[in-house]
């Protein structure tokens, strides 16, 4: 469970001036839903996510899991970024040890854990490859196996598949589903793509910018599993559309 | 399953993409220029220039081999630079790290690196001198500064270029300070640290020769000296090829470290 209570988070610019990233924000999540957070940029949605992950402290407000409030990173949230992250000189089962390393975990554990979340993304042959020898999208893959190897309740996902061309992109979602089909997890999955938003949630938050705020949160009635059925259904096209609607015609309050 | 299969041939091939040029083989091109390069010295010293050629070098540098200065001039020189060079870089390392990583250290540590940056270390020789005699110390102490401060540079430069993505999943992964700095601050800024070692021996050898001139009894600096004093060309000529080869080879090796060390980058 995720609660945010009215978070405000201004950065400083130079001459004293301010930019205010989140004017007020409040939201909750209930356990192993999947949330999207679509918006233009400058809404604040990264900062919302990076408030979560413990990298970013709010100016006010308090962001609160299961009930205790987010004072750093925590092993009980994931984090899987736009650039991937992974570290380029260890291997594709090193980079997924990585956190069960620092927990700990006994080799031999550490190792079969890592194999399960690489076979779970479709990798298994490339456990012993650098990143540097893989594509933008199976780097994607690495950093989700890489999450969820230290068994996190919560996965944050930023943009994480902003950088890979549009038929990869689809592939990684409906891939990104079947994984959280069967490990199932809170998910807050950022984005700026309206279908990636629609497809992928059950609810669908649409942020607006300046100040950065909530403008209205959808809800997603398509059963899972998705398929390209659901994508190609007259009700997602009536969903997109209205998703895309709160996006791009948003009245501005400043 | 097919989306793995295609990516499967994109990372394979990727890996093998040459960008070796078709024709002759790159090690018989360095062959011919060398023996282009030895062709026109040779050349040059048959057309009445005063320098030795070739042959009378390679004979005057059997003589010194055969009775042993050579090997004790190298071993000498070989002493200084490698003793001077590691002192460096074993001290500029973890100053290179402090100051990337404690911006109080780097505030308080910078103005002095960048102010002796600016001195050659041969300008130091003098006071070396005063203070530390005529002895190993001096010279290996500016072989040491001039190592030392090519590799403090490069070490902070690597750390600063960390890319706080990469510190970030680390954190969200559960590492703590200690952990980061080992696993994640060291490898990334490896092969900063490995260029500025190059370029640390070679500033080096490049300080060495001066550094054997403060009353030597051994060494290649030494010998090239003394030789002028006799007119004695082919000495002189042994003792740089000497240090030619001797500088190429141990930059050969730090290269192969550097390839072994840092094959996983992105980029080559």
């Amino acid at each position: 469970m995720i609660t945010v209570e009215n978070v405000r988070k201004v950065f400083p610019l130079p001459k004293g001036e301010e930019f205010v990233a989140l004017g007020d924000v409040s939201l909750a999540l209930q356990d192993n839903e999947f949330v999207t957070v679509v918006g233009p940029s400058g809404c604040g949605k990264s900062t919302l996510l990076n408030i979560l992950a413990g990298l970013e402290t709010p100016t006010r407000g308090r962001a609160l899991v299961d009930g205790e409030p987010v004072t750093g990173p925590g092993p009980e949230r994931g984090v899987i970024f736009q650039q991937y992250a992974l570290f380029p000189w260890l291997t594709v089962r090193k980079n997924v040890e990585f956190g069960l390393r620092n927990r700990g975990v006994p080799r031999a554990e550490r190792r079969a854990t890592a194999d399960h979340f690489i076979e779970l993304v479709g990798l298994e042959r490339f456990a012993d490859a650098l990143p540097k020898t893989l594509s933008g999208g199976m780097k994607q893959r690495v950093a989700i196996a890489r999450a969820y190897a230290v068994n996190p309740s919560i996965l944050l996902m930023d943009e994480p598949f902003g950088a890979v061309d549009a038929l990869t992109r689809v592939r990684l979602q409906e891939q990104l589903l079947a994984t959280w089909s069967q490990e199932r997890r809170t998910v807050l999955f950022i984005t700026h793509d309206v279908d990636e938003a629609v497809f992928l949630a059950n609810r669908v938050v649409v942020m607006a910018a300046r100040p950065g705020r909530i403008a209205e949160i959808v809800d997603v009635d398509l059963p899972y599993p998705r398929t390209e059925e659901s994508r190609l259904s007259p009700r997602f096209t009536a969903l997109r559309n209205r998703v895309w609607s709160a996006v791009y015609h948003q009245e501005s309050v400043a | 399953m097919t989306l793995v299969e295609a990516e499967t041939d994109v990372a394979v091939s990727r890996g093998e993409l040459g960008r070796r040029a078709p024709g002759v083989p790159r090690t018989v091109l360095n062959l011919i220029s060398v023996l282009v390069g030895l062709g026109v010295w040779w050349g040059a010293s048959l057309t009445g220039i005063d320098i030795p050629g070739p042959a009378v070098v390679l004979k005057r540098g059997m003589e010194l081999a055969a009775d042993g200065t050579l090997g004790a001039d190298v071993l000498a020189s070989v002493k200084r630079v490698l003793s001077g060079f590691l002192l460096g870089v074993l001290a500029a390392v973890p100053v290179g790290f402090l100051m990337g990583w404690y911006p109080a250290v780097r505030a308080l540590v910078e103005p002095w690196i960048q102010f002796f940056r600016t001195i050659p270390p041969l300008a130091l020789i003098p006071l070396a001198i005063v203070l530390m005699g005529i002895e190993e110390t001096p010279k290996i102490f500016v072989i040491f500064l001039a190592s030392f401060l090519s590799c403090v540079i490069a070490t902070l430069q690597g750390v600063l270029t960390v890319d706080r993505t990469l510190l970030n999943a680390a954190r969200v992964l559960g590492a703590n300070d200690r952990v980061i700095f080992a696993r994640v601050v060291i490898p990334a800024s490896s092969p900063f640290i490995l260029v500025g070692m190059r370029i640390g021996l070679g500033s080096s050898w490049a300080t060495l020769v001066a550094a054997e001139l403060i009353a030597a009894q051994q060494g290649l600096g030494y010998r090239m000296q003394s030789a002028q004093l006799y007119y004695d060309l082919p000495t002189i000529f042994v003792g740089l090829i000497s240090i030619g080869l001797l500088g190429l080879l141990m930059d050969r090796l730090l290269l192969l470290a550097e390839r072994r060390l840092t094959d996983w980058q992105e980029t080559r």
